[in-house]
C-alpha cells in the first residue's frame, strides 16, 4: 500500500492507497509516524478513497495515529471511506472515538 | 452435508502471505457468484484468521498454516484456517472486543469482525497442538434467492 500526505494551515491529510493488513500496517505507521513529526499538525484528516481493503489492522493504524495526534492535543478523523473499510470500522465501534465519513459512490 | 467443491493450500506463518490467503479465498468463493459485499466479507474474514496464525501460532519460526475451504450443498461456503502452533490459552477471554496479546500494532478486534462478517463462527485450539477457526457463510444469489 501507499501512504501519501499533504499538508496546510496546520491540517495533514493523509491518503491511504490499496489494500491495508498487517503485512503493510508497520510500513505505513512508521512513514506516518515520521510525517506527523515532521509537520506537527494540529488536525490529521485520514483519506481513505484509495484504500481498496482494510482489515483490523486498520483500526490499530488509525487508534495509533489517533495516539500520535492526541499526545500534542491534535485531533484526528476519517474520511472518503469505501464499502468494506468502512464495514470494518462500524464493526471495531471505532465511530464512538473517531469521526468517520463514507465515500460518496459507497 | 455433502461437499460440490475444495481446497487445501498451505502456507508459511508469514504476513506476505495475508493477501495471497485472501485473494485465494476469493478466487474460490467467486465460482458460488457472490456480491460484491459478501466477497469483502470473505477477504477480510480470511485476512482476519490468517494474519492470528501469523502473529500468534509461532513465536520462533514461520510454521506451517492451511486455508482449507468447502462448498456443501446447500451453497454454504466453509472456510477452515488451521495452525499446528502453540494454541490459545483461554478462548473464550481471546474472542473478547479490543483484547489482544499482540501489541499495539494489533486492535483486538479480529474475532468481532470475523463473528461480525460471517454466520458461524468455530474456534478449537489445544495447548502446543495449535488452532482451528472455522467459518461459515450462505452465499444467497445475487438476485436475492
Amino acid at each position: 500500500m501507499q501512504v501519501l500526505s499533504s499538508y496546510e494551515d496546520g491540517r495533514l491529510t493523509l491518503y491511504l492507497k490499496g489494500e491495508l493488513d498487517h503485512h503493510e500496517a508497520a510500513a505505513a505507521l512508521r512513514r506516518i509516524s515520521r510525517t506527523v513529526d515532521d509537520y506537527l499538525p494540529r488536525e490529521c484528516a485520514v483519506d481513505m478513497e484509495g484504500l481498496t481493503f482494510m482489515d483490523s489492522s486498520g483500526i490499530a493504524l488509525i487508534l495509533k495515529i489517533s495516539r500520535l495526534m492526541g499526545a500534542a492535543g491534535g485531533r484526528t478523523w476519517v474520511v472518503n471511506a469505501k464499502k468494506q473499510p468502512l464495514k470494518v470500522l462500524d464493526a471495531s465501534g471505532i465511530d464512538r472515538l473517531i469521526q468517520v465519513s463514507s465515500a460518496a459512490e459507497g | 452435508m455433502k461437499q460440490r467443491n475444495y481446497i487445501k493450500i498451505e502456507f508459511p506463518a508469514r504476513s506476505v502471505n495475508e493477501g495471497f490467503a485472501r485473494a485465494a479465498a476469493a478466487a474460490f468463493a467467486a465460482q458460488l457468484d457472490p456480491t460484491m459485499d459478501q466477497l469483502g466479507d470473505i477477504k477480510t474474514a480470511v485476512s482476519e484468521a490468517v494474519t492470528n496464525a501469523i502473529v500468534h501460532a509461532y513465536p520462533d519460526q514461520a510454521g506451517p498454516v492451511q486455508l482449507r475451504m468447502r462448498i456443501l450443498d446447500d451453497d454454504q461456503l466453509e472456510i477452515a484456517v488451521r495452525d499446528r502452533g502453540r494454541g490459545i490459552p483461554d478462548v473464550k477471554k481471546a474472542m473478547e472486543p479490543m483484547y489482544t496479546t499482540g501489541g499495539e500494532d494489533r486492535s483486538g478486534m479480529g474475532f468481532t469482525i470475523m463473528t461480525s462478517f460471517m454466520d458461524g463462527l468455530r474456534v478449537r485450539s489445544a495447548p502446543d497442538r495449535g488452532t482451528t477457526v472455522t467459518m461459515k457463510k450462505r452465499i444467497r444469489t445475487k438476485a436475492g434467492t
